[in-house]
């Protein structure tokens, strides 16, 4: 098992952060259209990634940008795929919602909520069956665990013994209604147990506890060829879908998750470690100036021809 | 051009379906199959190819079309049966969100190369749960191709074009001519073009499944009556055979459109669209439907079949826009 560079995790969760900074105003600009950010869930984002291997696959959901850029995609061509130019990881077909980048082994996203779930056990069949190398991590809410996708999905990989590692980022929120409202007990990780899957839930604002927690599983699911369903426990620290004032969100609760913002954690651990602030400031500046030219090269990308449209519908 | 050497045999659909997988996975090991039941039903299957490709599931429909979706894009070529047409609602998202949508939304980036099997129609008496004709919602679909077959030997050479084809195909068995024997070869029949099951001047009956025979005997009452009728099965749903359609109507003028499935945005709806588009000018008399009711389909042998568009309607109506100048069928 290898170790998590924790300079190398800031920079990515810096990155995201800044990312998703830079995306809010470019919509409150008029520049870029409505997008779920990941702002909360970058340790579980990077923490997972970082834990993965260059030849896993990938599937994620609307709240992809962590995972994507966890996982080296370009913030440029990111952002022009979610401003709809023809330089975006999909030509500028999918927007902020279904970015894949086939490049990066990021398959198949999918912003029907648990619609990755019905997807990974296919791509796990395929590594299984073509005797790839490689696991595959499927990243997924706490609300699409209510969906009978969740159920199937685990149940198949069970039974099938694919290499899926399941991973639910439990936020908190399912669009404008609160986890408690929609389930009793506490967490995903134990529904695991029905179906015969291993599980772990951790602390997802601690990047070093979940890259531990996501090494460890993936490590499982690579050495025994059978499903584990990891649990990142956070919170969704902005709103649903952007522009979102968050008036429904109770403010202590917020308050009290954005005491334990997941990039706070982290630069207290490095200062704790000896890092000097100046040097934890440098990270950010590094993320804002690459985003600056990120915005200068999807402004700079041409629009994709209408026409092109029609010709990607049919293989 | 080369043919290829084939033997003509008699089998049934059912065996053709069999015997099409079977010629499939032999000719390319990326092709696997599995549904619920379907090692069990097919141990001659499991026997040649081992359980790894020939697969029973659990009763989960999405994660069935899932699965297959997933493979599909990832390197594997499934056939995922899904037995009979209804319990496509249970799988709904996965074929049209996922496999018919992902390519497009993606710029590209994935192909489905997979099959869906699924059995409907009049038959079996086992009602609207077991038996709804569905097709046209997947031709309303992008990304996907939908065939439904109405001989033993269309069905073969469909499906096999259908697993060697790189997207979602919807292949519709008609539960109806399971049984019905008829001439089949090796070959690969490709999708998107209609047969024209009988030549004719007078009138064009349009159909597929098992309301071809339908038409087909319809055709041999009105050449009694002395008109002639040609009979078009357009076995191929999406693709359609526009130019086989609008030919033969350019040719008789008139337009008998036969299905199974009810009228409302059905099959029939698209085919009288695009005559009244592209073939206005040669309408002699306005293009008629004969559908099964927009009704829940009963589970009742008799009532199913009497429900079915009749050869004695299909000859009436026909008959009735050979006449002469029809304002506007009754
Ligand atoms: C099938 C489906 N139902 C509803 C939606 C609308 N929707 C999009 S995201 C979302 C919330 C999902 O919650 P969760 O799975 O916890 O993921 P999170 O957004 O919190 O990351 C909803 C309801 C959808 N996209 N797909
Ligand atoms: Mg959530």
């Amino acid at each position: 098992m290898h170790l998590l560079d924790l300079m190398d995790a800031l920079r990515r969760m810096t990155l995201i952060r800044a990312y998703e900074d830079t995306l809010v105003t470019l919509l409150s600009q008029g520049r870029a259209g409505g997008t779920c950010t990941s702002v909360g869930g970058e340790a579980s984002a990077v923490g997972v990634v970082s834990a993965l291997a260059p030849e896993d696959l990938i599937l994620t959901n609307h709240r992809s940008a962590g995972h994507l850029l966890a996982r080296g995609a370009d913030p440029g061509r990111l952002l022009a795929e979610v401003m709809g130019r023809r330089d975006g990881y999909c030509g500028g077909f999918a927007g902020s919602l279904h970015v894949s980048a086939r490049e990066l082994g990021v398959v198949l996203t999918s912003t029907i909520v648990g619609g990755e779930l019905g997807l990974c056990t296919g791509v796990a069949l395929s590594q299984k069956v073509l005797d790839k190398p490689g696991i595959v991590a499927c990243f997924f809410g706490d609300g699409a665990a209510a969906e009978g996708r969740f159920h199937e999905s685990l149940n198949l990989a069970a039974v099938w013994e694919l290499p899926v590692l399941y991973i639910c980022e439990n936020n908190e929120w399912q669009a404008y209604v609160h986890r408690r409202e929609t389930m009793l007990g506490d967490g995903i990780a134990a529904r695991a147990a029905a179906y015969g899957v291993d599980s772990a839930s951790v602390d997802g604002c601690d990047v070093a506890a979940v890259f531990d927690a996501a090494a460890t599983a993936a490590d499982a699911v690579r050495s025994t060829g059978r499903p584990f369903l990891l649990e990142t426990r956070g919170y969704r620290l902005r709103g649903h879908l952007e522009p979102d004032d968050q008036a429904y969100v109770d403010a202590a609760e917020l308050a009290r998750w954005r005491g334990q913002d997941p990039l706070d954690v982290l630069r207290r651990r490095l200062e704790e470690a000896g890092l000097a602030p100046a040097e934890l400031d440098a990270v950010t500046r590094e993320a804002e100036a690459r985003m600056e030219a990120a915005v200068a090269f999807a402004d700079a990308s041409p629009l994709p021809d209408p026409a092109r449209l029609l010709d990607t519908v049919y293989a | 051009m080369i043919t290829t050497e084939s033997t003509v045999r008699q089998v049934t659909l059912a065996q053709a379906i069999g015997e099409a997988l079977a010629e499939e996975m032999r000719r390319d090991p990326r092709i696997l199959m599995f549904g619920e039941g379907t090692a069990t039903k097919r141990p001659d299957l499991v026997a040649e190819f081992g359980p790894a490709r020939v697969r029973n599931t659990p009763l989960a429909e999405g994660i069935i079309a899932g699965t297959a979706a997933g493979a599909a894009a990832t390197g594997l070529r499934p056939v995922a049966d899904l037995l009979f047409a209804p319990f496509l609602c249970y799988a709904m998202d996965e074929i049209v969100n996922s496999a018919g949508k992902l390519r497009g939304l993606s710029g590209g980036q994935f192909a489905f190369p997979m099959t869906i099997l699924a059995m409907t129609g009049a038959g079996w008496g086992v009602g609207a749960q077991h038996n709804h004709n569905v097709e046209a919602w997947f031709v309303h679909s992008p990304g996907l191709k939908v065939v439904m077959p109405s001989t033993a030997g269309d069905m073969k050479g469909l499906l096999k074009t259908a697993i060697r084809d790189d997207n979602p195909v919807l292949v519709f068995t008609d539960i109806g001519l399971l049984e019905q024997a008829g001439p089949v070869t090796d070959a690969a029949i490709p999708l998107g073009r209609a047969a024209l099951r009988r030549e004719g001047d007078d009138v064009t009956l349009i159909s597929y499944g098992k309301t071809v025979a339908t038409c087909l005997d319809a055709a041999a009452r009105l050449a009694e009556q002395g008109m002639s009728a040609a009979v078009l099965d357009l076995r191929s749903l999406k693709p359609l055979d526009e130019a086989a359609i609008l030919a033969s109507v350019r040719r008789t003028g008139r337009a008998v459109i036969v299905h199974e499935a009810a009228a409302p945005c059905g099959v029939g709806a698209e085919v009288a669209a695009i005559l009244a588009e592209k073939a206005f000018a040669a309408l002699k008399a306005p293009v008629v439907r004969l559908t099964g009711p927009d009704a829940p389909a009963p589970g009742n042998f008799m009532l199913e079949q009497a429900l079915l568009p009749s050869p004695d309607a299909v000859t009436a109506v026909a008959a009735r826009l050979c006449a002469g100048p029809v304002p506007c069928p009754a």
